[in-house]
C-alpha cells in the first residue's frame, strides 16, 4: 500500500515536472520574439518612422486577420504553393533521373557534367528575363524557372550519392547474385537516398525563394510574392508584413513537417543516418 | 584503362557534347523559328559581349554589383561570424538568438525587397542590405555548428597541456571551427550572389549587372542578356573556384583539417 502511493507520488511528480520543464522551454522560446516585438510596438509608437511605413503588430494582425478572412491570402498562398509543387516536381524528377544516370553511366556524365557545371552557377533570377522573353509572362515562365533553378541541386547531390554508393555493397549484392534492377532498387536507390533527400531539401529551399522573386517578377495575377510586390504601390505595408508572415510560415512548416518527417520514413529507419 | 586515358576521354566527350549543344542552339536561331531578337546567334552574342567589353559598360556594371556584394558580404561576415561563435560559446546568447535566427531564416530574401524598398528608398543602400541579409544566416549557422562540434577531446587536451582561454580560442576553436567557417562563407557568397542580381532587378538602380539583363528584356535586346548571364556566371565561378579554393588551401588544408580529394 505505502509502495503504492509512493510511486503514484513520484510519477505524478514526474509529469508535473515534465510538463513544467515543456513550459520552460516554450517560454524560453517565445522569450526573444517577445523581446523584439515589444521594441518593435515601441518604436512604431514612438513615431519614429511614418507609421504608414512600419505599422504597430496589431494594425499588422487587424490586416492578417482581414485579408485570411476574405479569402485573399489563402487564395494567394494556395496558388503560391501550387507554383511550387509543380515546378519542384519537374525539377524532383528530371534531377533525380539525370542525376542517377550521371553517377552511373560514365558516359551520361561526360554527356551532362559540362552543361550542368556552365549553367549552374549563374543565380537562378538572372534567367527570368530570358524565360520571361521565351515564355511570355505568367505562370508557364514562373514553373519552369522554378523547375530549372532548382534542379541543379537535386543533380549535383543525386550524382554524388550514387558514387558514394560503397563499391563493396554493390559487389557483394552482385556476388549474390542480384540481377540489375534489383542492385538498383535495394542497393544503389537506398545507398544514395540520403544524399538524394538533402538534394531535394536544397532544391525545395532553393523553389522557394527563386518563386517569391519570380512572382514578383512575371506578373501574374494570383502569388503571395506579387502580393507582397503589389501591396508596395500603394503603401500598405501592414499587408505585406501579413504576406511575409504567411511566406515565414509555409517555409517553416515546409522544412518541419515534409522533409523530417520523409527523413524519419526513410533513412533514419534504415539506419542510413542516427535520428 | 589507364586514368590519363580515361581523363582524355571524358574530356574530348565533354568538348563534344559542348559543341553539339552550341550547333543545335545555333541552328535553331538561324532557322528563323523563332525571332532572331529572341534566339541571337551565337557569333551575336559575342559580339555584343565584346562590343561592351570594349566600351567599359559591363566592366562599369560589373564594379557596381562586385561593390554591392562585397559590402553585404562583409557586413555578414563581420556579424556572422561573431554571432555564430557567442551563439556555441554561451548558452544565454544561444538560446535567445536560436529562435529568432531560426524564424528568420526561411524568409526568402527577395520577400524583403519590396519592403526595404519602402523603408530605404531605390539604390545601393536596399540592395546592400538585401545581400547583408541573404548572406547573414549561413555565415551564423555553420559558424555556430563549427564551434559546438569541435571535438572535445582537443579541448580537454588543450586544457590538460595548460592552454589558457585566450590561446584555447585562437589556436584550438578556431581552427577546428574553420571547415565549417569557409562552408559557410561558401554558402553564404553564393547566396549573397543570387541575391544581388534579384535585388538589382527588383530594386532597380541604374547600375548592376541584374539591371542589365533585366532593362535589356524591356528592349527585347536578348543579345546583352545572353552576354551578361556570360559574364555573370563567370564572375561567379571565378570567385568560387580560385578565392575560395585558395583561402581553403591556404587554412584548413594546410591545418590538415580536411583531407585532400583524391585524385
Amino acid at each position: 500500500m505505502q509502495d503504492a502511493v509512493t510511486t503514484i507520488g513520484v510519477t505524478g511528480a514526474a509529469a508535473r515536472s515534465q510538463t513544467s520543464e515543456r513550459l520552460r522551454l516554450v517560454a524560453r522560446n517565445i522569450f526573444p520574439f517577445v523581446v523584439v516585438g515589444t521594441i518593435w510596438e515601441i518604436v512604431a509608437w514612438a513615431g519614429v518612422f511614418p507609421r504608414r511605413l512600419f505599422p504597430t503588430l496589431e494594425e499588422v494582425a487587424a490586416s492578417f486577420v482581414h485579408l485570411t478572412v476574405t479569402g485573399i491570402l489563402p487564395h494567394h498562398a494556395i496558388e503560391t504553393v501550387i507554383r511550387l509543387l509543380s515546378g519542384f516536381a519537374l525539377a524532383a524528377l528530371f534531377g533525380v533521373t539525370i542525376g542517377v544516370l550521371m553517377g552511373r553511366s560514365r558516359r551520361a556524365e561526360d554527356i551532362f557534367l559540362p552543361l550542368v557545371s556552365i549553367c549552374a552557377p549563374i543565380p537562378g533570377l538572372a534567367y527570368a528575363p530570358l524565360f520571361l522573353l521565351w515564355f511570355g509572362l505568367g505562370n508557364i515562365s514562373a514553373v519552369l524557372l522554378v523547375g530549372f533553378v532548382s534542379a541543379f541541386p537535386i543533380i549535383f547531390n543525386s550524382w554524388t550519392g550514387v558514387k558514394a554508393v560503397k563499391e563493396i555493397w554493390v559487389r557483394s549484392a552482385q556476388s549474390m547474385g542480384a540481377d540489375d534492377r534489383r542492385l538498383f532498387s535495394h542497393v544503389i536507390l537506398p545507398g544514395a537516398l540520403p544524399y538524394i533527400l538533402t538534394g531535394l531539401r536544397l532544391g525545395l529551399a532553393q523553389a522557394w525563394r527563386i518563386l517569391v522573386a519570380v512572382e514578383m517578377l512575371a506578373a501574374v495575377p494570383w502569388g503571395l510574392g506579387w502580393l507582397i510586390f503589389g501591396a508596395r504601390e500603394f503603401l500598405n505595408t501592414d499587408a505585406m508584413l501579413a504576406g511575409i508572415a504567411v511566406i515565414a510560415l509555409i517555409g517553416l512548416g515546409l522544412e518541419k513537417f515534409v522533409f523530417q518527417k520523409i527523413e524519419d520514413y526513410t533513412v533514419v529507419r534504415w539506419g542510413m543516418v542516427t535520428a | 584503362m589507364t586514368e590519363q586515358g580515361q581523363r582524355n576521354r571524358s574530356f574530348i566527350r565533354a568538348a563534344i557534347t559542348l559543341a553539339i549543344a552550341a550547333a543545335i542552339y545555333e541552328a535553331l536561331a538561324r532557322s528563323g523559328y523563332f525571332a532572331p531578337a529572341l534566339l541571337p546567334t551565337i557569333p551575336a552574342v559575342a559580339k555584343t559581349l565584346f562590343a561592351m567589353l570594349a566600351d567599359g559598360s559591363i566592366i562599369e556594371h560589373a564594379a557596381f554589383t562586385m561593390y554591392r556584394v562585397m559590402f553585404g558580404f562583409g557586413l555578414a561576415v563581420v556579424v556572422g561570424i561573431p554571432l555564430g561563435i557567442l551563439m556555441a560559446r554561451f548558452s544565454a546568447i544561444e538560446g535567445f538568438c536560436l529562435p529568432l535566427v531560426s524564424a528568420l531564416m526561411p524568409i526568402p530574401s527577395f520577400a524583403l525587397v519590396p519592403l526595404f524598398m519602402l523603408w530605404f528608398g531605390i539604390g545601393n543602400l536596399t540592395t546592400i542590405l538585401i545581400v547583408f541579409y541573404a548572406a547573414t544566416f549561413p555565415m551564423v549557422f555553420n559558424t555556430w555548428s563549427g564551434v559546438r562540434s569541435v571535438n572535445p577531446l582537443w579541448l580537454r587536451a588543450a586544457g590538460a597541456m595548460g592552454a589558457d582561454e585566450n590561446s584555447l580560442f585562437w589556436k584550438v576553436i578556431i581552427p577546428g571551427a574553420s571547415p565549417f567557417i569557409i562552408t559557410g562563407m561558401r554558402q553564404a557568397f553564393l547566396r549573397a550572389w543570387i541575391a544581388v542580381v534579384g535585388a538589382e532587378m527588383i530594386a532597380a538602380s541604374d547600375w548592376g549587372l541584374g539591371w542589365v539583363i533585366f532593362d535589356a528584356k524591356e528592349f527585347l535586346n536578348a543579345d546583352i542578356m545572353l552576354a551578361s548571364l556570360a559574364v555573370i556566371g563567370a564572375i561567379g565561378y571565378a570567385f568560387e573556384r580560385l578565392v575560395f579554393g585558395s583561402i581553403e588551401r591556404a587554412t584548413v588544408q594546410r591545418w590538415g583539417m580536411v583531407r585532400l580529394a583524391k585524385g
